[in-house]
């Protein structure tokens, strides 16, 4: 499968400044690419616009050449950097589970979520622990395009790498595609096979 | 440094909250437990650790801005003097600033010029626009409220304050988050200038490759206590005294990227003995049976018996 940008512009009225101008991006089942650039170039809304929770100004998102569906499950998800703010607070953490699916067992365990954390609420978890609801959440949707907006900036990096290595086995297994936006180059070397930079619009292999 | 009277001294904090059982039930969690260290004039003392290991609430402690339910043990000393609540009244905003971890500490009514000023008269203006310049924050920058500025911009008006208030000592919680690689490195050039003048700092960060870059000592944190406080050099090398430090420095994506398994307990369900031993490749009976002490090992402290 492919996932396109295909010139996408965006900007939040007709009135304000370009966020992104005419870009263009793609990525394919299997790849991972990095998506780096300084504060302030749009990778974030490059990330929402992606994931269908944006709607580009100019241009189109593609997805096998065809509009993201409206209805039913993205099959392109996308993990943000504030786990709270993705977890409905008034629910446990079983129903913001089964929203997205049957629960599979082996994900909860490999992500080390314990049976007892279901039946708590969000704020009854830490940062790091409600992160991996949401990328548990993410995985079990069937999603084939993960995007992954800092996922991983405010945990510490014991965490960072336990859910690290957990994507990308299911993405491997999977063949799911993956966008990683971050600021850390040494994560986007270790979990990328290709970074793009947004402020030059660059592409970059990585290792080989 | 041993010669050099410390300009903050924690030994054996302890932090609890008084919470209530659903019944009328009282009980204590502790969330900070036999925590100890030291900040010196001229160093910047980074403090890392797990999400959740009460890195924040050191910082609150140290303030006297913890809540009201909240009970602190042990002896905190500033300028070798006993930091008491009437002291720490007092000191904070001046001699001790706070950098706060969010950005919802500013005053959304005021616009930040002004708000970074602080109390001084006459108010320092000039040194404000200065510092606004080497952060790239737009001269019109002072006119604006909170809600006008992106969270980077927030995050460099807050650290903008702290420098400004003249401080001896600056508690920066989480002060980079949003900024760009080289507006961090910026900010923490500043803090290292400061150090450089004989103040200190304690910079509580995620980030460990900042820390190993411009702190001279480094606090591992876990569970609520201090395990390890190591020269920053020793992070950059890996050559780390206990075994939480060292499965930190292993998870760092340029260290091989391994993560231990499992999870940092929790405030009212701790372990008996060592918080770390349940995670830990090399415990003992003996770790499990009481908390290890804090010895001096290889220019540094660790808390692990087997450390070497």
């Amino acid at each position: 499968m492919r996932l396109e940008a295909k010139n996408i512009s965006f900007r939040y009225s007709r009135t304000s400044p370009w966020v992104l101008e005419q870009v263009d991006f793609a990525v394919c089942s299997g790849e991972r690419v990095g998506l780096v650039a300084p504060s302030g170039y749009g990778k974030s809304t490059l990330a929402m616009l992606l994931s269908g929770y944006l709607a580009p100004t100019g241009g189109a998102v593609l997805l096998d050449g065809k509009p993201l569906p409206t209805k039913g499950v993205c099959p392109v998800q996308l993990i943000g950097q504030h786990p709270e703010r993705a977890i409905n607070p008034r629910w446990r953490l079983r129903q913001v589970l089964e929203e997205s699916g049957q629960l599979r067992g082996d994900v909860l365990a490999s992500f080390g979520i314990e049976r007892e954390w279901l039946d708590r609420f969000p704020r009854e978890l830490s940062g790091g622990e409600l992160q991996r609801f949401c990328v548990a959440r993410a995985l079990m949707s069937g999603a084939s395009f993960l995007v992954c907006d800092e996922i991983s900036t405010m945990l510490d990096v014991i965490t960072q790498a336990q859910i690290w290595n957990k994507i990308l086995e299911e993405a491997a297994g999977r063949e799911m595609g993956l966008v990683a936006v971050t600021h850390n180059m040494a994560l986007a070397r270790r979990v990328c096979t290709r970074i793009y930079d947004l402020a030059n619009r660059t592409d970059q292999a990585v290792g080989g | 440094m041993e010669e050099k009277q410390p300009l903050l001294e924690i030994s054996d904090l302890s932090v609890s909250f008084r919470m209530y059982d659903g019944s009328l039930e009282q009980r204590q969690l502790q969330v900070i437990s036999s925590l100890s260290l030291t900040v010196y004039p001229g160093e910047i003392l980074a403090v890392a650790g797990s999400s959740g290991s009460g890195k924040s609430l050191l910082a609150a402690a140290i303030l006297g801005i913890l809540p009201a339910n909240a009970a602190v043990g042990g002896a905190m000393r500033y300028g070798g003097q006993p930091l008491t609540p009437e002291r720490q009244r007092s000191l904070r905003g001046g001699e001790i600033a706070l950098v706060p971890q969010s950005v919802a500490y500013l005053d959304p009514l005021m616009k930040v010029g002004r708000q970074a000023d602080g109390h001084q008269k006459p108010r320092p203006t000039a040194r404000r626009r200065e510092l606004f310049r080497r952060f790239g924050l737009p001269e019109k920058t002072e006119r604006l409220y909170p809600f006008q500025l992106s969270g980077g911009m927030a995050r460099r008006v807050l650290v903008s304050t702290a420098l400004l208030a003249d401080a001896q000592l600056v508690i920066a919680d989480e002060p980079t988050p949003g900024m760009g690689l080289e507006q961090a490195k910026e900010a923490l050039s500043m803090f290292r200038e400061m150090a450089d003048e004989g103040r200190g700092v304690v910079l509580i960060t995620h980030d460990i490759d900042l820390a190993v870059d411009f702190a001279d000592r480094i606090a591992v944190f876990y569970a609520g206590t201090t395990v390890e406080t190591a020269p920053a050099e020793d992070f950059r090398q890996g050559a780390l005294r206990h075994p939480y430090s060292q499965a930190l420095w292993r998870a760092l994506p340029q260290n091989g990227f391994q993560p231990i398994p499992g999870f940092q307990p929790y405030a009212g369900s701790l372990p008996k003995g060592c918080l770390f031993a349940p995670r830990c490749p090399h415990r003992t009976a003996e770790c499990e049976a009481a908390p290890p002490p804090v010895r001096t090992l290889r220019d540094g402290e660790v808390r692990c018996i087997h450390a070497t």
